[in-house]
């Protein structure tokens, strides 16, 4: 894990852009996250002491929400569908499968540091199910063999 | 320059309507071909993407479903020219698909660049602010009344009401919020308006604005809709830019700012005050009613809390008038509803049409039946908290009332259909187990309940004391309906309870007398 003083000039700088915005704190976790990739526990301090919160209230609107994480994601994300429509289509295979080769379970990285695994309920692309997404990237229609397909693409462009 | 319309829909890309964009603009100017790519919104027939369309004389003529491997021979085949080939379609309005559909909200997807405010203008844009603006609050709201608009996100209360609280709440400041939290597996239509015309949504939020006096608006987005953020942004910074957002709007001393928000996945924040607790920086806890965000709502300010689609339909009555809606529909859902066709159908896609039509021909006669092939089992109607119904139910209209009396709901009209290879026990559970994942906590019968859900649940299941264990859950979903504080522990029941009425066989259990 990155040294907090290393990013830190980069916390205090979106606490900066955003002081003036009403209900800022949502904002301001999606900046850090965007930025850093994740939430550095560390940050919880400066975040609460620039919008005289407490430290628990800051913490508790982080662990709230699932999409923001307090630890380094792989290099790519990739987020299955767990919802109805993708379970209509065989999603829970493609669920089994991707842990399987993958070898790790839901909020989990590989050991390589290439890939993160996260649960996701619905992509709004429930036309197409079963959905993943891969970073910011939609996929539809995805079968055993095209998330094949897709992790040996995303580890070569590594 | 012929002009190619190809999809930044984001199901569309999601099955390479990007690929498809690049290769056919490079191999078109590597023949020396010009064309010009336009990247519309989808027209909703997602079997068909990515769908190709070219404009000629004759009109729009489709192709589809078109793969990277396919551009170098279609463009061969005179694609440019809109010649016949094994992809063509023809014109995608005569498909019967699209063609039987009532296109009100929905009327400029798929037409039009979502993104250029030129193209809203020519496709009747912004009429319906043009009147607005030329009406009294009042009147604005009575249009609103008139057309017997009720809320698309799922509750269905009448809009004119909500709206009238809103205008009747003295304050210093009030506010107008989209939500934009489509969480519901089985739904897309919020997105498909905000990919595929997000002018329309901007236009009714800003009249909204008008009409109660409201001067700013927030659009509280999901976060799984990267592509959706991208096209309001570019369509707000165009807005501003032309004078239909911001201070003095076309000249007529008004003001109305709005912004995009993110969520951060949470599908509770798709609740009304759960999403304002998320606005104003909280965690998404869901407050107590009343008082209602009407008069208490964020900032602890007067707020109107609406879905995409009520405030996506505001800019077609007021530009037609409150009775023009009003003549589509049946009973008190007047209007039109877009549905939203998903899970294992042959056909999934978005079909707006008047209240009315049954489940059956929606499910058959334009979904084609399953994909698989294999016959239909049950079909979840309204999202995660809706009912599961049999094929016995399938004549219902889609309609308010009727899917109340037979305890079910429309909700946001997501229709997830399975087929009968579908294990109606483990749906039982899911929607238990989603409900353990999403509960914001407040609440002790959604919190508790339904984790002693997913246990009793598996008890039966087991075949532990099953008929003592049935008895148990049916108490529990009891209580959770009528001791939630909101509809996500107050509906969980519907999805449970309706598996184990209309599929015992499933929980072990023979067929209730």
């Amino acid at each position: 894990m990155q040294d907090y003083q290393t990013q830190k000039p980069t916390v205090l700088e979106i606490l900066d852009t955003h002081q003036a915005m009403p209900g800022n704190l949502l904002p301001i976790l999606h900046g850090i996250q965007d930025t850093l990739g994740y939430i550095p526990p560390a940050a919880v301090v400066d975040i609460a002491k620039s919008l005289n919160l407490s430290q628990a209230e800051v913490h508790g609107v982080i662990s709230f929400y699932h999409y923001f994480r307090e630890t380094p994601p792989g290099d790519h994300t990739i987020r299955i569908c767990r919802a109805e429509s993708c379970q209509a289509m065989n999603g829970k295979a493609l669920e089994a499968h991707a842990k399987q080769q993958l070898g790790i379970d839901f909020h989990e990285t590989t050991a390589d540091g290439i890939f993160s695994l996260e649960p996701v309920y619905c992509l709004g692309n429930c036309a197409c199910s079963p959905s993943i997404t891969i970073d910011d990237e939609v996929i539809g229609r995805v079968t055993t063999e095209k998330f094949d397909r897709l992790l040996a693409t995303y580890k070569g462009a590594k | 320059m012929t002009r190619v319309f190809i999809s930044r829909d984001s199901t569309a890309l999601s099955l390479g309507a990007e690929q498809v964009a690049t290769a056919l603009e490079q191999q078109a100017a590597s023949k020396g071909l010009s064309a010009e790519i336009v990247r519309n919104g989808s027209r909703g027939l997602f079997w068909l993407e990515p769908l190709v369309e070219v404009e000629t004389s004759q009109g729009r003529v489709a192709y589809g479903p078109v793969q990277v491997e396919d551009v170098a021979s279609l463009l061969d085949a005179g694609l440019l020219d809109g010649k016949q080939n094994p992809l063509y379609l023809g014109n995608i309005e005569e498909i019967a698909y699209f063609k039987n559909q009532n296109r009100l909200t929905f009327a400029r997807v798929g037409l039009t660049d979502p993104v250029n405010i030129e193209d809203y203008l020519a496709h009747d844009g912004y009429r319906g602010l043009k009147n607005a603006l030329a009406l009294q609050a009042t009147e604005i709201v009575k249009q609103v009344t008139d057309s017997g608009l009720r809320g698309r996100g799922g509750a269905a209360f009448p809009t004119g009401i909500k709206w009238n609280t809103v205008l009747n709440a003295p304050a210093d400041q009030k506010y107008i919020v989209c939500n934009a939290d489509e969480g519901d597996s089985g739904t897309f239509s919020d997105r498909m308006i905000m990919e595929g015309d997000p002018f329309v949504l901007i236009e009714g939020m800003t009249i909204a604005g008008l009409a109660v006096g409201a001067t700013q608006g927030y659009i509280y987005l999901r976060v799984e809709y990267p592509h959706a953020k991208i096209a309001l942004n570019q369509a707000i910074e165009a807005a501003y830019k032309n004078g239909y957002l911001g201070e003095n709007i076309q000249n007529s001393g008004k003001t109305f700012h709005l912004e995009v928000r993110s969520g951060a996945g949470a599908y509770i924040c798709g609740e009304e005050t759960s999403l304002l607790e998320s606005l104003e920086g909280k965690r998404g806890l869901v407050r107590f009613k009343p008082p209602l965000p009407a008069i208490v709502g964020l900032f602890g300010k007067p707020t109107i809390v609406n879905n995409v689609i009520s405030l996506a339909s505001i800019p077609v009555i007021l530009d037609k008038g409150g009775e023009y809606y009003k003549n589509y529909g049946m009973g008190r859902s007047r209007g039109t509803l877009p549905l939203q066709l998903a899970g294992n159908i042959k056909h999934p896609g978005l079909f707006e049409v008047a209240f009315g039509m049954t489940l059956r021909e929606l499910l058959y006669d334009y979904g084609g039946g399953s994909a698989s092939g294999r016959p239909i089992r049950a079909v979840q109607v309204g999202g995660p908290l809706g009912a599961y119904l049999h094929e016995g139910q399938f004549d219902t209209p889609l309609d308010y009332e009727a899917f109340a009396a037979i305890s079910a709901v429309l909700g946001h009209g997501g229709i997830v259909v399975h087929d009968d290879t579908v294990n109606m026990a483990d749906m039982a559970r899911y929607a238990m187990e989603f409900c353990v994942e999403e509960s914001c906590g407040k609440c002790t019968p959604c919190r508790i309940g339904s984790t002693r859900g997913v246990e009793v649940i598996d008890r039966i299941v087991d075949g532990a004391q099953k008929e003592k264990n049935t008895v148990l859950l049916r108490d529990l979903c009891d209580t959770m309906t009528y001791g939630s504080l909101c509809a996500m522990g107050g509906m969980t029941p519907f999805p449970v309870l309706s598996a184990l009425n209309h599929f015992p066989e499933d929980f072990g259990l023979t067929a209730k007398a």
